[in-house]
């Protein structure tokens, strides 16, 4: 038996159409579109002007904060326009425009800017988290969380086991199997510097059971290792959140409200560990994103490291284009990704996944009453009453939204995507849940 | 889902914009409603096979009078006519299947009128009833037309010890006792689709191999049945055998198709279990010490009145609380 948590859903994987597709590195861009503001927190602040020229690497806009990250430049040129630019959340974000320098005959090309290498043997908690900060690493799996951060837990915290997430349960996606394949060594020796760096001996990697070869490759590489293991889990969505994963893997459960570090453990996703294992070894700021493009709206779905900040456009059209019946474009997984109007937008750091479902895959459905089925309540990772909470919502109920539980939902739509009537149940969780905190915060000031 | 589809005009295409989570399950209300009707058919031909081909005329007028009913309310209300949904047949076939045979035709109409009509639409329609709407039409007709509805035929191939009676009927009154094999068969006297616990049998198991129907329920009636009319058994085996209790009458039939209705019952799985336990309790109780020899009809309807209240207090401990 494989180990795994209560509820969840299994959607389709679709993994075949690009599991087996290595690493390609995609050519630069005409121009990157670089958001200032790339992880959860204060946007980055500006260090350049118009029409400056960057090299490749260099920080062009330094953390503003503690929860923040700095950003560098992805290619070497010339700053183009600072403004507001489309982002793939739907916003419209502070933004530098770079375009490729034109040099002159003689003139040389600035080199790239890296830092020093470190020893990773060798390097002390506090050099690896100043070289998390220095290269602006944030969390890959989705909410874009400054790793360095994670990297300080407040003091007196008892912390027991780093987990690496490598479930990729998203459907669709495979670059973290395909860094599993590709890059064991990385994962294990960024795991090993992320353990240092918190004083953690125990480190868990792990992997859903759709991936054998991935659980085979991490089990190698973690031979000779004292304290790490591969953990093979069943494959159900949505495991690779946080609170479900930690369950899977060691049975506790964050209570509402709290974070993985209250039960002593915390967790980094597959492309955060090659990161902080590039940056510490070979001095490499946070430049590249590694991403799938796949989905049957797509030609020939690929896994790539593209540099960060390169239109969505570019992407896609390196990848083949769009199929004449492609008929939506998400950043991120089908799950929980962002679907896009405006392919201009820009790949982020934490860009996992371009995924296009053809016309025929989006046939949105009709809407009918709810059966009182329950089907999403067997779904919902967090034993909430989804149909309740949405019907709460709808009738601006909020009180009693919130005593349900409302506010302890992390919309993982594992409830929309079960439900037989098509109730858009994660929109009105979503609305509840906004105006529930709205409330709460008026209460509080009133008490204030 | 909401979704608004925007040309733009760097990229010449129609894009689809709406939220996550951009897949679905495969499972429909209409699918999920065909799928039961599909679980159905069994009942349908044990029907036909045990009591004639007259039986189909007596189904098909109460799924035609709950569909036509259920079109004209909604036409009335003006509000969309949804009856392509499949609600409306299962409503209609279960109510059919659950009359005596030889029923007469208009009361069969009328039954389905007013199991759609109260049953159903005054309450809102399809997820806001509270009672199973087949069993308040049932429950009409039991009481407008109570001889009507308790008269039995005997049955295709009948076998000599069975009589006209339902199984519960002869051990109640006349103290006769039913072979078991019979029961399985469906050769015995009882409502159309009852009988035959092969036939009911074989639709439950694909509603709950194919998902459609949530298995707590009947095995919680299971439970139930085995404990309390095992209990009575073991204190005096002059009362029926667990066994009996099964494969007698509407148990089954009810257990598979009647308390797993969505709408009527919890939607939590403790609830479910509850749920489930207490129908068998009253089942029991009215089949052993009340004055009618069947009480599946009764006790489900009885527990759907619950099932607001088995909601409320069987809120799952949300992930990571800790109930004081
Ligand atoms: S979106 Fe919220 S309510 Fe729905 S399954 Fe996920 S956590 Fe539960
Ligand atoms: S899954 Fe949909 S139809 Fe079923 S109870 Fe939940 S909201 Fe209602």
């Amino acid at each position: 038996m494989f180990k795994t948590f209560p509820g969840g859903v299994h959607p389709p994987e679709e993994k075949e159409l690009s599991e087996h597709c290595a690493f390609e590195v995609m050519p630069l861009p005409a121009s990157v579109i670089l958001p200032l503001s790339q992880h959860l927190g204060k946007q980055a602040k500006p260090l350049v002007d118009k029409r400056a020229t960057v090299a490749r690497g260099q920080v062009v806009a330094e953390a503003d904060g503690f929860i923040s990250a700095p950003v560098h430049a992805p290619i070497m040129g010339t700053v183009k326009s600072i403004g507001r630019e489309n982002n793939s959340n739907g916003y419209m974000k502070e933004a530098l425009v770079i375009i490729p320098a034109k040099l002159k005959e003689d003139e040389e090309a600035p080199a790239d800017v890296t830092m020093p290498p470190l020893d990773a043997e060798t390097a002390t908690p506090d050099e690896i988290r100043a070289r998390v900060k220095e290269a602006g690493i944030v969390g890959q799996g989705g909410a874009a969380f400054p790793t360095f951060v994670k990297l300080n837990p407040p003091e007196g915290r008892e912390l027991e086991s780093v987990i690496i997430n490598g479930c990729e349960c998203e459907p669709y996606l495979t670059r973290d199997d395909r860094f599993m394949l590709e890059r064991p060594d990385a994962i294990v020796s960024g795991l090993r510097l992320i353990m240092r760096a918190l004083g953690v001996q125990k480190g868990i990697i792990g992997i859903e059971n759709n991936k054998p070869d991935a659980i085979a490759s991490m089990q190698k590489a973690v031979q000779g290792f004292d304290g790490l293991e591969v953990c093979a889990l069943q494959t159900k969505y949505p495991q690779g959140a946080e609170k479900m994963l930690i369950k899977a893997v060691n049975g506790r459960e964050v209570p509402p409200g709290k974070l993985p570090l209250d039960v002593g453990v915390v967790i980094q996703n597959i492309g955060t560990a090659v990161a902080v294992h590039d940056a510490v070894t070979k001095g490499e700021p946070s430049v590249t994103a590694a991403l799938t493009v796949t989905g049957r709206g797509i030609r020939t779905p690929k896994n790539l490291i593209v540099p960060v900040g390169t239109p969505i456009k570019d992407v896609i059209e390196f990848c083949g284009g769009l199929t004449e019946d492609a008929g939506k474009v998400i950043v991120g997984g089908p799950m929980m990704g962002v679907a896009q109007y405006n392919l201009e937008a820009p790949v982020m750091k934490a860009t996992s996944g371009i995924v296009v479902l053809t016309k025929e895959e989006v046939r949105a459905r009709e809407e009918t009453n709810c059966l009182r089925c329950g089907k999403c309540v067997d779904a919902c990772p967090l034993h909430l009453l989804p149909t309740r909470l949405a019907r709460l919502a709808e009738l601006n109920r909020l009180e009693e939204a919130e005593e349900y539980g409302i506010t302890v939902c992390m919309e993982c739509g594992s409830c929309a995507f079960t439900c037989p009537a098509n109730i858009p149940l994660v929109q009105w969780l979503r609305l509840g849940k906004q105006r529930v905190i709205t409330m709460q915060r008026s209460r509080k000031a009133d008490a204030a | 889902m909401s979704s608004v589809t925007v040309t733009e005009a760097p990229n010449e295409r129609e894009l689809l914009l709406s939220t996550s989570p951009h897949l679905q399950s495969r499972w429909t209300t209409k699918q999920i409603m065909w799928f039961v009707v599909l679980a159905l058919l069994p009942s349908v031909i044990s029907a036909v096979l045990f009591f004639g081909f007259a039986q189909l005329l007596v189904i098909a007028i109460a799924v035609g009078f709950a569909v036509g009913t259920e079109a004209l309310i909604q036409y009335l209300m003006k509000k969309p006519i949804a009856v392509s949904d499949g609600s409306a047949v299962i409503t209609g076939l279960l109510l059919g299947l659950i009359l005596p045979p030889h029923f007469s035709l208009v009361f069969t109409a009328l039954g389905a009128i007013f199991a759609i009509g109260v049953g159903k639409m005054l309450f809102g329609g399809l997820g806001y009833n509270i009672f199973n709407p087949a069993l308040v039409g049932r429950a009409f007709l039991q009481a407008a037309f109570p001889v009507a509805i308790t008269t039995w035929t005997i049955p295709n191939f009948a076998v000599d010890t069975v009589s006209k009676a339902t199984p519960l009927a002869a051990l109640k009154f006349d103290g006769v006792v039913t072979g078991l094999s019979s029961m399985m068969y469906g050769n015995v006297g009882g409502s159309l689709g009852e009988t035959s616990a092969i036939a009911v049998l074989i639709g439950g198991v694909f509603l709950i191999v194919t998902g459609v129907a949530n298995w707590r329920i009947p095995a919680a009636m299971l439970v139930g049945v085995i404990v309390f009319g095992g209990g009575l058994w073991l204190i005096d085996s002059s009362y029926p055998t667990p066994l009996f209790h099964i494969f007698a009458g509407s148990f089954l039939f009810g257990a598979v198709f009647m308390a797993t209705d969505y709408v009527s019952s919890p939607i939590t799985n403790l609830g479910m279990w509850i749920y489930g336990i207490c129908i068998s309790l009253v089942l029991v109780l009215i089949r052993v010490f009340g004055g009618l020899p069947e009480g599946v009809m009764y006790s489900i309807l009885f527990m759907n009145a619950f099932v607001p209240l088995i909601n409320r207090y069987t809120r799952p401990r949300i992930f990571g609380e800790v109930k004081s």
